[in-house]
């Protein structure tokens, strides 16, 4: 079986984000780098795969050059082979843009599955593994908690609102991996020291045949607007002020 | 000049972090007081390769080098040094064996540690001996092919839980007092050994600490580890290299300590304002973030030092002295700026200011660090 899964690069979940001035993006300096959360689920669940299946892994990741670090962080893992698409045009690639370079590398690998994280944590567009399914012409399972494949039938559960909802499709498809899906494993320190011996392929834009145009844009990234402050109720009486709170949290406050 | 980690150190780095925060964090305050030493994490551990990381992949270990295994101990020590000690003390004796046992001891005895099945120790101090190394007075009489050991030993990390460990004894008393000594390996289950877990530890009481009773335990003479007398010098080798992986707890003590104290420093306010307007406040982190600086670039390099394959031996001794100053002001600081709440095991700089002091003490303490460092100055 053959499995590939697109990882992203995404500023740690507990690094302090900081806007450029300008308000064009934010300031990368600094900032430790880890792959995308949910991307880590969708590399696990491959992994899994392939140690039922058989068959072998390929990590495909669009970003500048430290993107690097991901794919062997899912080498390390212990993914098969990597591709990296790096070029400065793409550098600020919105979904279509990205899942068009991804859709490029991948129409030239043997693929069964395309797993995807759901979205990244950075932009949180959640569109790239839907548009890639597009691009590629095949079915797509999103937000997917749980996932079997068996006699080239792929079996996904995904949760909606006070249900579940279980779906089917032929292969090949892109499965987008959702938190519960599995439990990623460590990077295993001998899986690190075999990583950096794995082929991993670097690919610009020019080399995969990609000139598209961005769909999106974006014009300016702002902080959230700062909290406004508490609202302390005065008074001696416990009575007036449960009485109060009441009526604030239903008139001004209106969730009650 | 560079001061970036390679990839493969980084990858490293972030992997030990996760496994601390994910595996470590969530028992490390239950552990501390129940005195509960935690074979599972040990596993665990091996099984991501963290054990024994520092030996090379021919017996079993990772071979990720001093440094590569310091920046574990620095990562599982921000969480907790005494469940660390577990992970990273699980192969302490190893390093005698590695550097002076015989291929057939190295395939025997190594690879069961790295993949965690196995635990060993160092059993060197005594009741009535430590720091000086050369007034050990255990004794093993060679008796045919055997060797009979008797005496006690004593503050041994692993002491009840170990598989086996290095012995240091008087082989040759008729010699000098420096060459009466030989190292042997002892597996722990030997007739005539008796085990008492030392209880009430002030700190980093996950990691198990023991005396151990020899009555006529008799070993192999093919248990020797080395060359017969020579055991004084193998040992002073041995600490070279393990005072670095201290070192290096220092490093991730004295980062919790920071961490928690910059967190801290910003939300809690006095007289109306975070007390980290306080230059009072200021001061202390400033001073604690320069020196944990000045320490980390010290630990790395002399780790660095002997992957390169150019040990320098006082620098190591110096890292391990100031690794150890540094963590215990880093603990103190850290209490004083969570003021009272501080004092109280909610919080965790209070058990960062319990275990900072090992620091200063195990693996020769900072008065026998500044000997060997004040005699080479002079030399
Ligand atoms: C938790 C824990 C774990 C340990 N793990 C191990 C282990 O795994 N294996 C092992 O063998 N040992 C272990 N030890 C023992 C530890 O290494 C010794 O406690 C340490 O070396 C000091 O020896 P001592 O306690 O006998 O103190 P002493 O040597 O009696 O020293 C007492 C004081 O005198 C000072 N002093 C002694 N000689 C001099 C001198 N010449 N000049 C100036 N000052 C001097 C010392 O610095 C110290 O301040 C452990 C200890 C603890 C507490």
């Amino acid at each position: 079986m053959h499995l590939v899964v697109c990882v992203k690069q995404a500023p740690d979940t507990e690094a302090l984000i900081k806007l450029k001035p300008d308000g064009s993006g934010i300031e990368e300096a600094g900032i430790k780098w880890v792959m995308n959360p949910y991307d880590e689920y969708a590399v696990e669940e491959a992994l899994r795969l392939k140690e039922k299946n058989g068959g072998d892994v390929t990590i495909v990741s669009l970003g500048p050059a430290r993107a690097m670090e991901s794919i062997r962080t899912a080498l390390a893992m212990g993914a098969d082979k990597g591709i990296h698409i790096s070029d400065p045009s793409l550098d600020r690639a919105d979904a279509f843009v990205a899942a068009s370079a991804l859709a490029a590398a991948i129409k030239s690998l043997p693929h069964d599955i395309i797993l995807c994280g759901q979205r990244a944590i950075d932009d949180d567009s959640g569109q790239v593994g839907s548009i890639l399914a597009e691009l590629l012409g095949v079915p797509q399972l999103t937000i997917i908690m749980k996932l079997e494949v068996a006699g080239g039938v792929a079996k996904a559960v995904k949760a909606i609102e006070g249900a579940q909802v279980v779906l089917e499709s032929a292969l090949p498809c892109v499965v987008t991996a959702q938190k519960g899906l599995n439990e990623p494993r460590y990077a295993s320190l001998p899986g690190i020291m075999k990583a950096k011996k794995k082929p991993v392929d670097v690919k610009n834009a020019a080399a995969l045949g990609i000139s598209v145009e961005q769909k999106a844009r974006i014009i300016k990234m702002m902080p959230p607007p700062q909290r406004a402050a508490g609202k302390i109720i005065q008074g001696d009486d416990p009575e007036a002020k449960a009485r109060e709170l009441v009526r604030l949290l239903r008139e001004e406050a209106k969730v009650i | 000049m560079n001061f970036e980690l390679s990839e493969e150190l980084r990858m490293l780095k972030d992997m030990a972090c996760k496994f601390a925060q994910n595996e470590i964090a969530p028992i490390a305050r239950d552990c501390d007081e129940h005195e509960r030493y935690t074979p599972e994490i040990r596993i665990k551990a091996a099984e991501q390769g963290l054990v024994g990381a520092w030996i090379s992949e021919d017996y079993g270990g990772a071979g990720v080098g001093v440094l590569g295994n310091t920046l574990i101990s620095e990562e599982v020590s921000r969480v907790d040094m005494g469940i660390g000690l577990n992970i990273c003390a699980a192969s302490f004796g190893c390093e005698a064996l590695y550097y002076y046992g015989t291929e057939e001891q190295k395939q025997a005895y190594l690879p069961p540690v790295c993949r965690g099945e196995q635990v060993s120790a160092g059993a060197f101090t005594e009741p009535n001996a430590g720091t000086d190394v050369a007034g050990y007075k255990t004794r093993a009489v060679r008796d045919g092919d055997d060797f009979v050991i008797n005496g006690t030993k004593t503050f041994i990390t692993n002491g009840s839980v170990c598989h086996w460990m290095v012995l240091q004894c008087i082989t040759n008393p008729e010699e000098k007092r420096h060459q009466s000594f030989s190292q042997v390996i002892v597996p722990a289950d030997s007739p005539g050994i008796t085990r008492n877990k030392i209880r009430g530890k002030m700190g980093i009481r996950a990691s198990d600490t023991a005396e151990i009773a020899f009555e006529d335990v008799r070993v192999p003479a093919a248990n020797l580890l080395g060359s017969e007398k020579r055991g004084f010098y193998q040992l002073m080798h041995f600490f070279d290299v393990t005072r670095i992986m201290v070192a290096g707890q220092a490093v991730g003590l004295s980062r919790a300590c920071i961490d928690e104290s910059i967190k801290y420093a910003k939300e809690r306010t006095a007289f109306g304002t975070p007390i980290g307007s306080f230059q009072a406040t200021m001061t202390k982190l400033t001073d604690m973030a320069t020196r944990l600086e000045a320490l980390r670039n010290l630990v790395y390099k002399a780790a660095w030092l002997v992957d390169s394959g150019k040990p320098d031996y006082h620098l190591a001794a110096m890292a391990k002295y100031f690794g150890g100053e540094t963590a215990v002001f880093c603990a103190n600081a850290a209490v004083e700026i969570h003021g009272g709440y501080g004092y109280i095991d909610e919080y965790n700089v209070q058990r960062f200011y319990r275990d900072a002091k090992i620091l200063e003490l195990y693996e020769g303490t900072k008065e026998a660090e500044i000997m060997t460092i004040g005699r080479y100055l002079q030399s």
